[in-house]
């Protein structure tokens, strides 16, 4: 499963510099990230190319922070492979409970990282690959 | 100037005659403190074993001060004096910790305070033409049902509103036209900044008077209230532990309270040294209630600093009149009229496993309302990366403080290491409502 990092930060000036800063000088190369905002403070979600490093530096300084394992697809971006996918989800009855995508090119290839109930985290990734969508490991998403 | 009475004759006793009512008094009740558990001791072991060893007013200082501390510690009937079949009604206040302060109130009692109140309404002004609208919480906080039963006895038309729903206050205000009000300061004034909301002006409505209690606050703000309102505004003072309200109460004058003498002894003592101070001195406010027999209260020591008036009032009482609440000579909090410890909010939070170490007790004003926000650090040990998680552990701070202090806090999420640390004297309250 792909790992995503999930990162607790108040909601005022300066804190997502603290945290950038961080994960520069410690090389790690951010591949996508979202914010989930919650008022007084939000969650921001990264994709990176070493998700143990940027975990231990955060933690080192106090952070935090958190992996976790997302159902990450790829899919080829054309009109319809969206709903195929949330098609055949939802016919098993899986619960996405967050998501966000992005478009990597020149390839032209979708991705969609999704929470998912841990529970059902194994079978959403079998439904998927089912529908004929690759789904990613660490490595092959990092390397995209 | 026409100066109502309840009890002319008790209010206007020469001092001479006071102090016979209170000696005499006095006797009964440490007769009545013997019976208990939290006083036997203190008073044997300062040579007290009969009522007959108290032979002057002041013997009243041999007798130890009695701390919320104490009350805490004899929890629940280590101060009871009575059999629980003689006991008609308990209230109860925030202790400092978990443990609430309880007193018990016998038949005599409960009659007792409700003619201090009756006394305290009619001495200013209220008669049994008023519509009395009560705004103060009903329940185990004194405030609300000890005017209520001070009001019925005076004969006026009493609303049991209780506090909150301010649309419903000011459409009862209107519909029944309430003359007389019974709030906090802060809560008139939010209420004054709502009526247009309801489409209500002055004219709507047939103010005349409101008591205001339960919070300190400035001449300043009184005067604002009369003129916005356009009506006399009278301090009250009283605490959970000698009775509730009507300790002291203003008379139509409105230059300060009188404390009604003929049921509690004022004293005012230095908090550092405990020595007693002359009138006029500021200090600790000390009281000891001589007409309670359930729940005997020696010199309980108020934390309120405050003076009492050397001289005495135009309208001829001769019971001395207590100022305004200065301050206090502890941390404890008074949001919108009600008592909080931060040792109560502490308590609460740490006993909660996300949480970190680090706490910020915050309150401003918003709007003429108090508001209270308590941050916490989230413990990163424990951080799962889930907002519901997150959302769910803010939800059990505000329940669990809510069923602690009784008041709902906002409660703030912080990154840890972002709140002052727990070593050495970190300031753990910010209090930044404007001192007027």
């Amino acid at each position: 499963m792909a790992k995503q990092l999930t990162i607790f930060v108040e909601n005022r000036a300066g804190r997502l510099k603290a945290i950038s800063e961080n994960l520069y000088k410690n090389h790690i190369n951010i591949r996508a990230f979202t914010i989930q905002d919650r008022g007084d403070y939000g969650l921001l979600r990264l994709i990176v190319d070493k998700p143990n490093d940027a975990y231990l530096a955060l933690a080192d300084v106090g952070c935090a922070c958190a992996l976790k394992d997302v159902l990450a697809v790829s899919v080829s971006d054309q009109p319809g492979n969206f709903h195929t996918l949330t098609f055949a989800l939802a016919a098993s009855n899986i619960n996405i409970t967050d998501a966000y995508g992005f478009v990597v090119q020149p390839h032209k290839t979708g991705i969609c990282c999704m929470e998912i109930e841990p529970a059902q985290l194994a079978k959403a990734a079998d439904v998927a690959r089912q529908a004929g969508f690759t789904v990613l490991e660490d490595e092959e998403l990092y390397s995209l | 100037m026409d100066i109502p009475f309840w009890n002319k004759e008790i209010e206007t006793a020469e001092r001479s005659r006071l102090e016979q009512i209170q000696l005499e008094r006095l006797k009964v009740t440490v007769g009545w403190a013997l019976k208990t558990a939290l006083y036997r001791k203190r008073l044997n072991q300062a040579g007290i074993n009969s009522p007959d060893d108290i032979k002057s007013l002041g013997d009243l200082r041999r007798i130890p001060f009695t701390t919320k501390d104490d009350l805490r510690v004899s929890f629940p009937k280590g101060h009871l004096a009575v059999d629980m079949v003689d006991v008609l009604r308990i209230h109860s206040s925030s202790g400092t910790t978990g443990i609430p302060t309880v007193i018990y109130y016998s038949r005599e009692d409960v009659d007792n305070w409700t003619d201090l109140l009756a006394r305290s309404i009619v001495g200013a002004g209220g008669t049994r033409a008023d519509v009395f609208q009560n705004m103060m919480t009903y329940g185990f906080f004194t405030g609300g049902l000890g005017l209520h039963y001070g009001a019925e006895r005076v004969g006026m038309t009493v609303i049991p509103i209780s506090g909150g729903n301010t649309k419903r206050q000011i459409q009862t205000m209107r519909d029944f036209r309430s003359t007389v009000l019974h709030v906090t300061p802060s809560y008139l004034l939010h209420i004054h900044s709502k009526l247009g909301d309801e489409g209500v002006c002055l004219e709507d409505l047939a103010l005349r008077k409101a008591f205001i209690g339960a919070e300190p606050h400035s001449e300043n703000t009184r005067r604002k209230l009369q003129d916005l309102l356009r009506i006399e505004a009278f301090n009250s003072y009283g605490l959970s532990e000698l009775n509730g309200p009507g300790v002291a109460f203003e008379c139509v004058c409105r230059k300060d309270m009188h404390v009604w003498e003929d049921g509690y002894i004022a004293e005012i003592i230095d908090p550092k040294t405990g020595e007693v101070l002359k009138d006029g001195q500021e200090g600790e406010l000390v009281l000891t209630n001589i007409v309670r027999r359930a729940t005997p209260i020696l010199r309980y020591r108020t934390r309120d600093l405050a003076f009492l008036h050397p001289q005495g009032c135009d309208c001829g009482r001769t019971h001395r009149r207590l100022s305004r609440i200065l301050g206090r000579t502890d941390d404890m909090l008074i949001i919108n009229g009600v008592n909080v410890f931060p040792s109560q909010i502490e308590e609460k939070i740490m006993k909660i496993p996300e949480v970190a170490t680090n706490y910020l007790i915050h309150v401003d004003k918003k709007g003429a309302l108090d508001r209270l926000t308590v941050k916490v650090e989230i413990y990163p040990k424990l951080f799962l990366g889930e907002v519901s998680k997150l959302e769910s552990l803010k939800h059990k701070i505000v329940e669990e403080l809510r069923a602690s202090i009784t008041i709902s806090p906002a409660v703030e999420l912080h990154e840890p290491g972002s709140l002052p640390v727990s070593e050495g004297k970190a300031k753990r309250v910010v209090d930044e409502r404007p001192k007027d």
